[in-house]
């Protein structure tokens, strides 16, 4: 019915099209998709909409069963509060509607056999130009199957969420060799703070180190490469960067890191823990 | 005749880079791609693998894998690795441009800046024969080496937050062709009507990474029709096999 700040479909990424300059794309935070993806008997890459910031109003064309996860974003059915990690079974003619982000960035809305919309090139995560749209807009379908007999192994879990770490895992990158001692140190020391630069390609960071001279010829990139510019710059990438880049790559987000960046907003803080 | 060296590093949990000698050389493109065929014939799955210039990055889906067991195969895959052509055919494709004034908003700015006319610019830009080192930054986005010295310009001052999908571009060592709407910062001197990445056509990007590219200048008429013909899906870019 109506799209929030930015709500599109995403699974687990679309793979084998790395060498055409295609980025990985699929869900920022994977371990939430996976988590409501397993409430619900799907396998862990069943679409998802992914719900940043604000949330959207949906109505229910056909029966079926729901798992929030990810953000907690004061989320109602029909105006009855509905928690992450449960089960809830929806009717034709709910409507499912957001209130205000109290925790994390984005949440995630899987629904019973994952949201059916194009898989173009292996995949139903939205990417232009891949796919037609970069995300959903209002008044918008999305297809998915009807049921209306599914018994859950557990209706609903109480879990920590992952996210609430101040603090990246990294490894080192490929250019980690070209920082000075005075650069480790503000690396390694300093508190990072997320930037307004930040989106489903990338997340830029405010603070920035000592620049650098150094020059690359183009080289590769994924998902969690921490590129370093002459100015002194740090750029996260995340599921839409690019694949390739020409900045140095001094850290490697661990994977489960790139999902605790993709609950961080404008202003939160992060250290660099070096594994 | 033996291989260049590689040097291997880790790049996170689940992918590797291996790194040829830091030039800008057919040679080292060519024996990156022949690692890769030996590489394939493994038929290890879930392996994504991307090349740009002296370098090639392994990804593994998802999963982390062995770094320790993964470098000894691919060292092993590197002694088995002998120079030569590669076994996949590769081509050389003929691309359309229309040089118009329309299109190449920064033509006069370049030629004024290059002491060239307009005719010499494209004569030079024509004759060219560029390989494609990489494909990456945007999906279809070809890096092209072999640009005429005599057409290094630097790149523009404040990149552009628009150019155009087909944008023929320029920048210091490097030209290239914009395969969508995109931000940037090179200057634009034509524009080819030839889509460069479709994921509904059966290949979404024809040309692959050790191909090469011409560009032959077309009017304005020419670059409607085949603007035409490429979005009814009747256009076939011209190629021809090399290494024939």
């Amino acid at each position: 019915m109506k799209s929030g700040f930015f709500v599109c479909i995403q699974d687990l990424g679309r793979y084998g099209y790395r060498e055409l300059g295609v980025p990985v794309s699929g869900a920022m935070d994977r371990q939430s998709v996976k988590k409501a993806n397993l409430m619900l008997g799907n396998p862990p890459d069943a679409s998802v909409l992914e719900i940043t910031m604000t949330g959207p109003t949906l109505q229910f064309e056909q029966p079926s069963y729901i798992c929030l996860s990810g953000a907690h974003m004061a989320a109602t059915l029909n105006n009855g509060p509905i928690e992450n990690h449960r089960v809830v079974k929806v009717n034709k003619g709910d409507i499912l509607s957001y209130g205000r982000l109290w925790d994390g960035f984005r949440g995630y809305l899987a629904i019973k056999g994952g949201f059916l919309s194009d898989l173009v090139l292996g995949s139903r995560s939205q990417f232009v130009p891949v796919t037609k749209q970069k995300r959903l807009k209002d008044g918008d379908t999305v297809p998915y199957e009807k049921t209306t007999d599914y018994s859950p192994i557990l209706s609903e879990i109480k879990i920590e969420d992952h996210f609430h770490k101040d603090y990246l895992e990294v490894h080192k990158g490929p250019e980690f060799s070209i920082l000075d001692d005075a650069q480790l140190t503000e690396l390694f020391t300093k508190t990072f703070t997320v930037s307004k630069e930040n989106n489903r390609m990338a997340y830029q960071l405010n603070e920035k180190l000592k620049g650098h001279s150094h020059s690359m010829l183009t080289s590769g990139t994924l998902p969690g490469t921490v590129q370093f510019t002459p100015a002194g710059r740090l750029i996260i990438l995340m599921k839409d960067g690019q694949t390739t880049g020409g900045y140095p790559r001094i850290l490697q987000l661990s994977m489960d890191s790139i999902c605790v960046l993709a609950q961080k907003k404008l202003g939160d803080g992060i250290n660099f823990r070096l594994l | 005749m033996k291989s260049y060296p590689i040097t291997i590093k880790p790049f996170g949990e689940s992918a590797l880079l291996i790194e040829w000698p830091e030039q800008v050389e057919e040679s080292i493109l060519t024996d990156i791609l022949r690692f890769v065929e030996v590489f394939k014939e493994l038929g290890l799955p879930n392996w994504e693998m991307s090349v740009a210039y002296n370098s090639l990055t392994m990804v593994h889906h998802g999963e982390p894998i062995d770094l320790d067991e993964i470098e000894k195969t691919i060292m092993d895959c590197h002694g088995r690795t002998r120079s030569g052509a590669t076994k996949r055919a590769r081509y050389q494709w003929t691309l359309p441009v229309c040089y118009d004034l329309e299109f190449g908003i920064d033509l006069e700015e370049v030629c004024k800046v290059l002491e060239l006319s307009r005719e010499e610019l494209i004569q030079q830009h024509t004759s060219q024969e560029y390989l494609v080192y990489g494909i990456g930054f945007l999906p279809g986005f070809m890096y092209l080496g072999g640009l005429p010295p005599s057409l290094e310009i630097p790149r523009r001052a404040e990149p552009r937050l628009q150019v155009a999908k087909g944008s023929v571009g320029l920048a210091a060592k490097q030209t290239g062709i914009y395969p969508q709407d995109s931000p940037g910062g090179w200057n634009i001197i034509g524009n080819c009507p030839i889509p460069l990445f479709n994921p509904l056509a059966e290949e979404a990007c024809f040309v692959k990474v050790g191909d090469k590219i011409r560009f032959q200048e077309i009017t304005r008429a020419e670059y409607e029709l085949h603007k035409i013909e490429a979005e009814v899906g009747i256009y076939k870019p011209e190629n021809k096999i090399l290494d024939a």
